[in-house]
């Protein structure tokens, strides 16, 4: 074994946010494969990833899943910074702020659909916002808002509707190994 | 706390942000889709207009055309073709008109009813 002179330290949570953005990415490909519409209207299936990973392993992590994503989309649709690109980064950097501040809701009344449901309307929202400003005439897109706010709404109450079941069977699965305690 | 049962996971608060989001697209859609309430009804006969009244007050309007009389209901925010000759009665049926933009035309007669708000939909409408 030869021994390099630079080393670069890869801890388990470097692992772990390559692993889970590698599944975010996967499942921003397989959408694309989806037929739409609407150019934009799109289930979003990635924020699925992270909003578990927002929920079990924090805010730093989903935005380090959260960029992974977004720049290794923009390098395999071959859109690297071209106005796609843009507009999902757009998109993804307003959901995670959405959520930096929605993950402070009280967990008893809000769950993980309220968190989905935020987080879409910013990720619209903030792609809506860009392509106004940058790509469109506000005009025509304040005839889409409906359009869009609707698809926000549903994909993101069945995607928030999926991390709960997601979390309810992780955490079953570790009920099983351990004694169970009346609330 | 599980509202609608333990399969959904829904909380409180959920239902709360899915009701806001609702109304939020709700709110959305009729901002950017309808034209606003109408406050003024313009009647043409043959393409040209022939009365432009507030929808303020009750009132029936008269129109002569080709085939007879046509006459138009005026209410307070609303207005209908009442009555109209035509064999089909499509004006007739669209029943009342509340919205900017909503037109009932008679077209066997050439009698046209258009809601207008602060902001007209079309410039003009001909035959």
């Amino acid at each position: 074994m030869t021994r390099s002179v630079i080393e670069l330290p890869v801890h388990a949570e470097d692992r772990r946010i390559a692993r889970l953005a590698a599944l975010a990415i996967g499942l921003t490909l397989a959408e694309a494969a989806l037929p739409s519409p609407i150019p934009g209207v799109k289930p979003g299936l990635a924020n699925i990833v992270i909003l578990l990973v927002l929920l079990q392993h924090g805010w730093r992590a989903a935005a380090w899943v959260s960029a992974l994503r977004v720049l290794a989309g923009g390098l395999l649709f071959g859109s690297l910074f071209a106005p796609g690109f843009w507009l999902s980064a757009a998109g993804a950097l307003a959901s995670l702020l959405v959520l930096a501040l929605a993950r402070h809701l009280p967990p008893a009344f809000f769950g993980p659909v309220s968190l989905s449901v935020l987080a879409a309307f910013g990720h619209i929202g903030g792609q809506l916002a860009l392509a106004g400003w940058w790509l469109l005439p506000a005009a025509a897109l304040i005839k889409l808002l409906p359009v869009f706010a609707t698809a926000a709404l549903i994909f993101g109450t069945v995607n928030g509707i999926i991390v709960t079941r997601v979390l309810a069977a992780s955490t079953s699965d570790r009920r099983q190994s351990a004694p169970c305690t009346p609330p | 706390m599980s509202v609608l049962g333990p399969g959904t996971g829904l909380r409180l608060g959920d239902v709360g942000v899915l009701l806001a989001g609702t109304a939020c697209v709700a709110g959305l859609t009729l901002w950017s889709w309808g034209g606003g309430p109408g406050n003024t009804a313009v009647i043409r006969a043959a393409g040209q207009v022939v009365e432009t009244t507030a929808l303020t007050r009750t009132h029936t309007f008269s129109i002569g055309g080709p085939l007879g009389i046509t006459q138009v209901e005026i209410q307070p925010g609303r207005a209908r073709i009442a009555v109209d000759p035509s064999p089909r009665q499509l004006c007739v049926k669209q029943g009342w008109l509340t919205q900017a933009g909503q037109v009932a035309l008679c077209l066997p007669n050439q009698v046209s009813l258009e809601i207008r708000g602060r902001n007209t939909t079309y410039d003009t409408l001909g035959y």
